[in-house]
């Protein structure tokens, strides 16, 4: 694809969220898959904001497509990150969203401030060349 | 359908969420619930007992949560407690976006209230903290074989 891709997993919470690591230039896209709870959030929340210091990561894209958990905990890291993100000039992204998750998130409000994408490519696609 | 209690008391840590919510997922499948009405189930247990361990303990580790279960007359009653610092004031705790944490969203009662059919917080400042929750089911069709 002509750009360097770092891809690293992560085994975060002995097993119980495994985190699929891509950066690509100022992006890091993670896929997720397990469940997301005040266990693995914290863990979560740590190695995406390990990222925007070191490395200066501004756009952080979330694949959902394998969480097959979130509570509170989690949506409140995900909110967390995206505050963190904007001051920064940064943007946080939620793409492939299984239908049970997002009933939840739904609920929490959390579409009304992030945005959500069907997939990782279109997530790319928004805001590049703008 | 038979009556049933189970209980499990664990250490105020983290990977113990997700022990509780296997607890209440297997009784959910037990109790021939929906799928979804055990993904609610999951997110209620999760947040009472995230809450429990959080504020009620405050993060440190070794103290005690209680997770009570009770199957009587079609009813399934969660209890969760924790000898914590207990909530001052019940009523502002359980009012949707408050938290006294910016990282979370304040939402772990609005989730309990909103996936079960009831809820009751009884807490007491320095002794604890018992949150109790109830879901009403059908009765299973009796067996035809």
């Amino acid at each position: 694809m002509g750009y360097s891709e770092i891809i690293t997993m992560l085994k975060l919470g002995g097993m119980v969220l495994n985190v699929e690591k891509k950066i690509e230039r100022l992006t890091l896209v993670l896929r997720l898959e397990g469940e997301l709870d005040m266990h693995t959030a914290s863990t979560l929340r740590q190695t995406i904001d390990s990222e925007i210091e070191k490395r200066g990561i501004r756009t952080v894209i979330l694949n959902l497509q394998d969480v097959r958990f979130v509570d509170s905990s989690g949506l409140g890291v995900i909110l967390g990150r995206y505050k963190k993100l904007l001051p920064l000039g940064g943007k946080l992204k939620i793409t492939n969203v299984p239908p049970h998750i997002y009933k939840i998130m739904e609920l929490s409000g959390l579409p009304k401030i992030i945005s959500f994408y069907t997939d990782e490519a279109h997530a790319y696609e928004e805001g590049r060349g703008a | 359908m038979k009556s049933n209690q189970i209980s499990l008391t664990f250490s105020s840590i983290a990977e113990n969420v997700s022990i509780a919510r296997l607890l209440i997922a297997s009784v959910g499948g037990q109790l021939d619930l929906s799928l979804n009405d055990i993904e609610e189930l999951k997110v209620a247990v999760s947040e009472a007992v995230s809450n429990a361990i959080i504020h009620g303990y405050q993060n440190i580790p070794n103290n005690i949560v209680y997770l009570d279960l009770d199957i009587t007359n079609n009813t399934l009653t969660i209890v969760v407690k924790d000898e914590g610092c207990g909530i001052s004031n019940v009523e502002q705790a359980m009012q949707p976006a408050y938290s006294t944490d910016p990282e979370r969203m304040g939402l772990g009662f609005v989730f309990m209230q909103s996936f079960m059919d009831e809820l009751q917080v009884k807490s007491a400042l320095e002794e604890g903290t018992i949150v109790t929750m109830k879901k009403h089911f059908k009765q299973t069709p009796i067996s035809s074989h």
